[in-house]
């Protein structure tokens, strides 16, 4: 299982959820779809894919509690047949991470997920720097962040 | 339900019971101490559960009907019900097995 971070204090705490829930695919990023680190992923496609995909699901969902005058919803469960999607968000100081985790039913669980995604947000809130916001990415550097985000994640 | 985990909390020596949802090791419902961790158990059961019926499928000697985990500090002894529940109770080391399992039994047949 291959995991790669573009922010390289998210990796260990990736690595041990990875491996604790058995976690087939793992992806860490803003809300705005910026990827901070992947795991099990081979292709950079899937990974603008599924970081697309992921932030368009937490947003249309915000809005959706927003609507409801209900707080944004903590996490959001998609069981199939042979695998399960599972997406959540936390705040850390330096601005949101939404996580999302695909596994697989044989090896993993929802139970698993959720146990280690607890520790996952614990790591790393204690990892990650202190003091300093990230520099917001603008929509003109928009494609060289993600190219260089996708280098950085697929080894290039 | 919880009149089912009452008769298992009832037997001395167990910490607490649970139903447990097999397929994603969720709680379904708990009589638990103070200082388990329920969520911890139930995934942890409902994975050992799902790895053993593999198991015991590939050694061809059918399902399990009961388990038991012994550690040094404490027993995890697990039920699946035919519903796919998983009948959980947690008790010290020197609990009487006989007698939680029978509990259990009972439980998982309340349960169904």
């Amino acid at each position: 299982m291959t995991a790669r971070a573009v922010q390289s204090w998210t990796l260990t705490p990736l690595m041990d959820f990875v491996r604790e829930a058995s976690a087939r695919l793992v992806l860490l990023m803003t809300p705005a779809g910026q990827v901070l680190a992947q795991s099990g992923f081979s292709r950079a496609v899937d990974v603008m894919s599924a970081s697309a995909l992921g932030a368009a699901i937490v947003a249309s969902t915000t809005e959706l509690a927003k609507q409801l005058h209900q707080p944004p919803f903590a996490a959001l469960n998609h069981q199939g047949h042979h695998h399960g999607i599972f997406l959540s968000t936390f705040a850390l100081e330096r601005g949101t991470v939404v996580v999302l985790a695909v596994y697989d039913l044989d090896v993993s669980s929802l139970g698993l997920v959720q146990l280690f995604y607890e520790q996952l947000a614990a790591d790393l809130k204690a990892a990650s720097p202190k003091g300093g916001v990230p520099k917001q990415v603008l929509a003109a550097d928009f494609e060289r962040e993600l190219s260089e985000s996708l280098n950085t994640l697929f080894g290039r | 339900m919880n009149a089912a985990l009452d008769l298992i909390t009832r037997v001395r020596g167990v910490r607490g019971a649970m139903l447990v949802a097999g397929d994603d090791g969720l709680v379904v419902a708990e009589q638990l101490m103070e200082g388990i961790k329920g969520s911890a158990v139930a995934a942890l059961a409902a994975s050992l559960a799902g790895r053993l019926r593999r198991a015991m499928e590939a050694a061809g000697v059918g399902a399990s009907v009961f388990w038991h985990l012994q550690a040094d500090q404490g027993t995890l002894l697990v039920v699946p019900a035919p519903s796919g529940i998983l009948v959980v109770a947690v008790a010290e080391p020197d609990v009487n097995v006989g007698l939680v399992r029978l509990e259990l039994l009972r439980a998982a047949e309340t349960v169904g």
